[in-house]
């Protein structure tokens, strides 16, 4: 069994701004059925790295609440290849499954890290990967290391090294950031004196839109987060313009724009151009959102009397009412493989975080909080981020889409929110 | 004014906030007082008013939860702002709607909007020239009042009318 060697990839950089100053701090609510347990062994070699590989790798695995870790403390020597490993051991206390490996300084100052993932009932291997990275890679390999044997046990994709963005708000400073998907290593990507709003990644992961208030009203604008160009408006017409969604191939964007009248969703190519009109109504149409086979736009209108979720045809079209229960049904985004739909409805004054099984229409209350908002599928459907209050604080929080899971995330003394889940990175 | 006063006492008596009488004739801050703009005389220099005056300092209108019918008692500060306007074709206006922070950030950007709309449409019918008055939505984004209650979500359902250099 030969090591796969894997070119890590460069983290896509953010030139703007430097690191965030406080972090998102997790704190886990649920517990999830049917976890797997795992021992993550410590690497050798490991502590030449800035931070412990394993144990990033260990915290990923657990928060998923897919999986379980083995104590695995008093094994001594900590076996590297698996023809070391002691599988009677680690039976008995009761792992399914292992990580083993080593990391070791380079000549030329970089570093090679290199795993196996070990099956233990059979004892064998699973899989392994040799990485070469830099010492700023490190955080990133675990995540990737953690991807990988989340996929290989679980059968679906991982979302450790995915990233995610959101808005922070401290007296009157607002600032979009992104941070990977388990809230470290924030960077700033925008501040202001003014609100942000409605950040959305570009389906290739290096764009973002958002809502700026820096003009006195809500403007689009689209950044690049490659490259260090200024952000450039997109959408600056008469009124309001604000809601935007990616087409699934990036070329186009729907918004929101009140240069006609009342808020109605619009169509237009990336940088602005080619504007078309996709709704006709005398009331309100807001929050489009695209499903992933871009045949369909979900979105949110008063037409009926209270703002309810209709789908229509990408190309405009007649709308199909989706949601009749309750009075105020808001924010719909459809699950990456098109099956769910997500949305925020409110029930007796509060707004909770709804699933819609798009096939049998049955609707599951996800949360039970006061003020859920903004929801946002992690790319591979297993998570919905949201925004949520505590205290009167706006913090972030994750739910599994079978609702069994929960975790908040948030920042002491600034007000977390609007958040968006990037999609996967390359590779 | 007294059924303003009616109105105001029986928003209280709805929400059973007595604590924080709601005030929906508040007018905007002092700071947005235009230059140049006609002001009312002080009240003991007026002549007693065979109508009830308003004088144009008067720049918010106030709404219901999920509403964003304007309520009669705005119509005479509307007509007054109206009249202003068609009177003074080179003035411009912004109207800003604006939200409490209940519900979807971007659906309280489409009712902000709704009510900003609203405003201008009266404003267009009592004279104001389309060209002239820019309707837009802060939404649920810049709450005038910041706690979490009726209270402050009453005077956060606003649309503020705001002229030109004033924003």
């Amino acid at each position: 069994m030969s090591w796969r060697t894997f070119a890590p990839l460069l983290a896509a950089i953010l030139l703007l701004a430097g690191p965030a100053r406080a972090q998102l701090t997790i704190e886990i609510i649920g517990g999830g059925a049917n976890q797997i347990p795992i021992a993550v062994l410590p690497f050798a070699g490991e502590s030449a790295l800035p931070q412990s590989i394993t144990e990033i790798i260990e915290q990923d695995l657990s928060r998923s609440a897919r999986f379980r870790a083995i104590f695995v403390g008093g094994v001594n020597p900590v076996p590297t290849e698996i023809a070391q490993v002691d599988f009677a051991e680690w039976k008995s206390r009761l792992a399914d499954a292992m990580v083993i490996g080593q990391a070791q300084r380079l000549p030329d100052g970089k570093f090679e890290v290199r795993f196996r993932l070990l099956d233990v009932l059979k004892q064998s291997q699973i899989g392994g990967i040799a990485f070469t990275l830099t010492a700023a890679q490190t955080r990133l390999t675990a995540h990737k290391i953690a991807d990988f044997i989340y996929e290989k046990l679980t059968g679906e994709r991982g979302v450790f090294s995915t990233r995610v963005a959101y808005v922070v708000k401290q007296g009157t400073r607002y600032e979009l950031r992104v941070a990977d998907a388990d809230g470290q290593n924030a960077q700033s990507i925008l501040i202001s004196s003014e609100p942000i709003m409605s950040p959305a990644w570009s389906p290739d992961g290096a764009r973002m839109a958002y809502v700026s208030f820096q003009n006195k009203k809500p403007i689009l604008f689209v950044q690049n987060l490659t490259a260090s160009k200024q952000p450039a408006p997109v959408a600056n017409y008469r009124g309001s313009n604000s809601a935007p969604a990616w087409s699934p191939d990036g070329k186009q964007l729907a918004a929101v724009l009140t240069k006609d009248g009342t808020s109605q969703i619009y169509l237009m190519s990336a940088d602005g151009g080619n504007l078309r009109r996709l709704t006709v109504s005398g009331g309100i149409d807001t929050e489009p959102f695209f499903t992933p086979d871009g045949q369909s736009i979900y979105f949110t209108s008063d037409r009926g009397g209270s703002p309810q979720i209709y789908r229509m045809p990408a190309g405009g079209g007649d709308p199909v009412r989706m949601t009749f229960e309750g009075d105020y049904n808001v924010s719909p985004r459809v699950s990456p493989d098109g099956k769910v739909l997500a949305y925020i409805s409110r029930v007796s004054g509060r707004f909770q975080l709804m699933a819609m099984d798009l096939e049998s229409k049955q609707v599951q209350t996800l949360t039970d909080g006061q003020r859920d908002e903004s929801p946002s599928f992690a790319p591979n459907g297993r998570i919905i981020l949201y925004a949520t209050d505590v205290d009167n604080r706006g913090v972030l929080a994750a739910v599994s889409s079978d609702g069994r899971f929960r975790q908040r995330l948030g920042i002491q003394a600034a007000d977390v929110r609007e958040p968006s889940w990037g999609p996967f990175l390359g590779n | 004014m007294k059924k303003t006063l009616f109105s105001a006492l029986s928003l209280a008596l709805l929400y059973g906030c007595a604590s924080t009488p709601v005030e929906p004739e508040k007018p905007a801050a002092p700071s947005v007082q235009t230059p140049g703009l006609p002001v009312a005389p002080p009240l003991a220099a007026r002549p007693v008013p065979a109508a009830p005056q308003v004088d144009l300092s008067k720049r918010s209108v106030f709404y219901e939860y999920d509403k964003y019918d304007i309520r009669d008692e705005y119509r005479p500060v509307l007509q007054a702002h109206g009249k202003y306007l068609a009177e003074n074709r080179g003035k411009k206006m912004l109207v800003q709607g604006n939200c409490d922070e209940r519900g979807s950030r971007e659906y309280n950007i489409a009712l902000g909007q709704r009510r900003a709309e609203g405003v201008k449409r009266r404003l267009v019918l009592m004279g104001a020239t389309e060209a002239q008055v820019e309707p837009v939505s802060l939404g649920e984004e810049k709450p005038r009042c910041t706690e979490h209650a009726e209270g402050c979500w009453s005077q956060n359902r606003r649309s503020d009318m705001l002229y030109g250099g004033e924003y």
